[in-house]
């Protein structure tokens, strides 16, 4: 896996012009995280419609990877049910390496095959201290909506 | 003139190669790498003298127990010291623990306090931190100035008669700052305050007199300066060693053990409960001995050649930030800086794939980072293998990182 292909246009757009940063007027759950390794930050709320998310906001600091990954997990779980997101989820920790789940099933060739921009993040597990960084929002949304 | 180009060649690590490029080794303010020298000394000690020390009756034990009492006696002369005041340690780290436990806890209150700069490293800050919750003590820190260094009137503006020991760095791992340790020692005595000083990166790199720096304590380790990790070197003045109490209590520490108490062994063995490092302190004698082979002038010389080096190319490099004095004078080659906005943690990842091995966080320094007001720094560290290529390869792989990061 070449740095070229890490640092992935997507993951610089991402990181560059993050979506989902304007702060809710709502807020029916949140939770900050943060990587002590690295200092990055991350703070989300989330509005619900029912179980559906049907507002977030992301925001924070720190590397390109923690910062792209918080920025496109927002855009993959907007109008997403909690059920949705949960299995979003899983098949983005799966495909990072960070657990190990049956619940889920991927392609083993392809595991972040259906997750669109997310699948830029595979690269990172060639860097294992950096998985973290890209795994910090997803802990972090999972801790806001099952707290 | 030194022959560094054999210094390096000393080092076999420094001969590899990562991820497809020459390794540029820029992080010996974390570790530093050994020379064969002393790898060699470890496995000859493994090979032909391995015994537990001060316990068998038969030569094989005795023979180990010479060369680590012999490995204290060289950690003594390299530092201008007396044997029986250098205490062995797991590290810079245990040290100042040893200190914590043996001396703080016992002798503060409440109403006293200790007294830190805002540069120190967690490991002369995290065991006051201890000693304060237990003792309720009360900790204080210097600020620094706009150019890294130690803001000597905020120091003295902050020492009263309350405060009880003195915490300061000899050199900042993160800015590379010497500091003024004499000044600084010299008064907190005035006040009847006691000073410890933080040594992991000063004894490596440059000629320390213990008695020259007015310290009580001092505090270094063995793995930055060309020795293995597991050991690392307490001193202290000999009449507050033997007040002090253990830290640790074990075997080896004590001249008799009873059922309702026990009684401790004479400095420095009652410092050095359970089996102490003796393997490490061979390697760290051979360590020694290949830097007084260098001369610890010449090191100290040629490593302040390297810092201007880097600095210079540095400062060359558009939207590059150090942190720290810009000139090599009263400074050590732990070159903190940030490139743009690129995270330093972008940065080290990014560089690591030309094979130019840095730093990037906070450096165990988390007060220092948010004083600077940011989360994190890169960090580049010299020691005396390292040339002026190194250097080069780390300007280059830079230049690159920009280009990845500009704005599509
Ligand atoms: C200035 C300073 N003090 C203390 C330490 C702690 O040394 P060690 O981790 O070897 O105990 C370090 C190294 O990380 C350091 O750079």
């Amino acid at each position: 896996m070449s740095l070229e292909e890490m640092y992935r246009e997507v993951i610089l757009d991402h990181y560059r012009n993050p979506r989902n940063r304007d702060p809710l007027d709502h807020v029916d759950a949140t939770a900050e995280g943060n990587n002590p390794l690295c200092g990055d930050e991350v703070t989300i709320e989330v509005g619900l419609d029912g179980d559906t998310v049907q507002a977030i906001s992301v925001r924070g600091q720190g590397c390109s990877i923690s910062q792209a990954s918080a920025s496109m997990m927002s855009k993959a779980v907007l109008g997403k049910t909690e059920k949705e997101i949960a299995e979003i989820t899983d098949t983005f920790k799966k495909m990072m390496g960070v657990i190990e789940t049956d619940d889920v099933v991927v392609d083993e060739e392809r595991p972040g095959a259906t997750l669109g921009d997310l699948e830029a993040l595979q690269g990172v597990r060639k860097f294992p201290v950096r998985i973290k960084c890209a795994d910090l929002a997803w802990t972090t949304l999972e801790e806001a909506l099952n707290p | 003139m030194t022959d560094w180009a054999a210094i390096r060649a000393d080092f076999p690590i420094l001969s590899r190669e990562m991820n497809g490029y020459p390794l540029a080794y820029l992080d010996s303010a974390a570790t530093s790498q050994k020379p064969q020298a002393v790898l060699d000394a470890i496995t000859d000690f493994y090979s032909t003298t391995n015994a537990n020390v001060h316990r068998g009756a038969y030569s094989l034990a005795d023979e180990a127990t010479r060369m680590y009492e012999d490995a204290r006696s060289t950690v003594a002369r390299f530092i201008g010291a007396q044997s029986d005041e250098i205490v062995f340690t797991r590290g810079a780290t245990s040290a100042f623990n040893t200190v914590a436990y043996g001396w703080a806890l016992r002798h503060l209150t409440e109403d006293d306090r200790i007294l830190l700069t805002i540069m120190e490293h967690h490991a002369n800050i995290v065991p006051w931190q201890l000693v304060a919750d237990l003792t309720g003590c009360s900790i204080e820190f210097v600020s620094i100035t706009d150019t890294g260094r130690l803001d000597l009137d905020d120091f003295h503006h902050l020492l009263d008669e309350d405060v009880k020991l003195v915490g300061a760095s000899m050199a900042s791992n993160v800015l590379g700052t010497i500091n003024p340790i004499a000044e600084i020692a010299d008064a907190a005595h005035q006040v009847g305050a006691l000073v410890i000083a933080d040594a992991a990166q000063a004894v490596p790199h440059m000629s320390v007199n213990v008695y020259d720096t007015g310290a009580d304590w001092i505090c270094f380790s063995g793995h930055k300066m060309l020795g293995p990790t597991g050991i690392g070197v307490l001193w202290g003045r000999p009449e507050i060693l033997d007040e002090m109490e253990p830290a640790e209590g074990g075997g080896e520490m004590i001249t008799d053990v009873r059922l309702d108490g026990s009684t401790w062994a004479a400095v420095p063995h009652k410092f050095e409960a359970g089996t102490p490092p003796f393997a490490q302190a061979v390697g760290l004698k051979a360590a020694i001995d290949y830097l007084e082979a260098v001369g610890m002038d010449e090191v100290e010389r040629r490593e302040q050649e390297l810092t201007e080096y880097a600095l210079k190319s540095m400062a060359g490099v558009e939207g590059l930030t150090v942190y720290g004095p810009a000139t090599a004078q009263d400074r050590v080659g732990a070159i903190s800086f940030s490139l743009n906005d690129i995270h330093p943690h972008d940065l080290a990842t990014i560089l690591d794939q030309r094979g130019v091995a840095i730093r990037a966080g906070h450096h165990c320094a988390r007060p220092l980072a948010r004083s600077l007001n940011v989360p994190a720094t890169a960090r580049a560290s010299l020691y005396l293998y390292n040339q002026e290529s190194d250097i080069d390869a780390l300007i280059g792989a830079l230049a690159e990182a920009k280009e990845l990061f500009s704005v599509a």
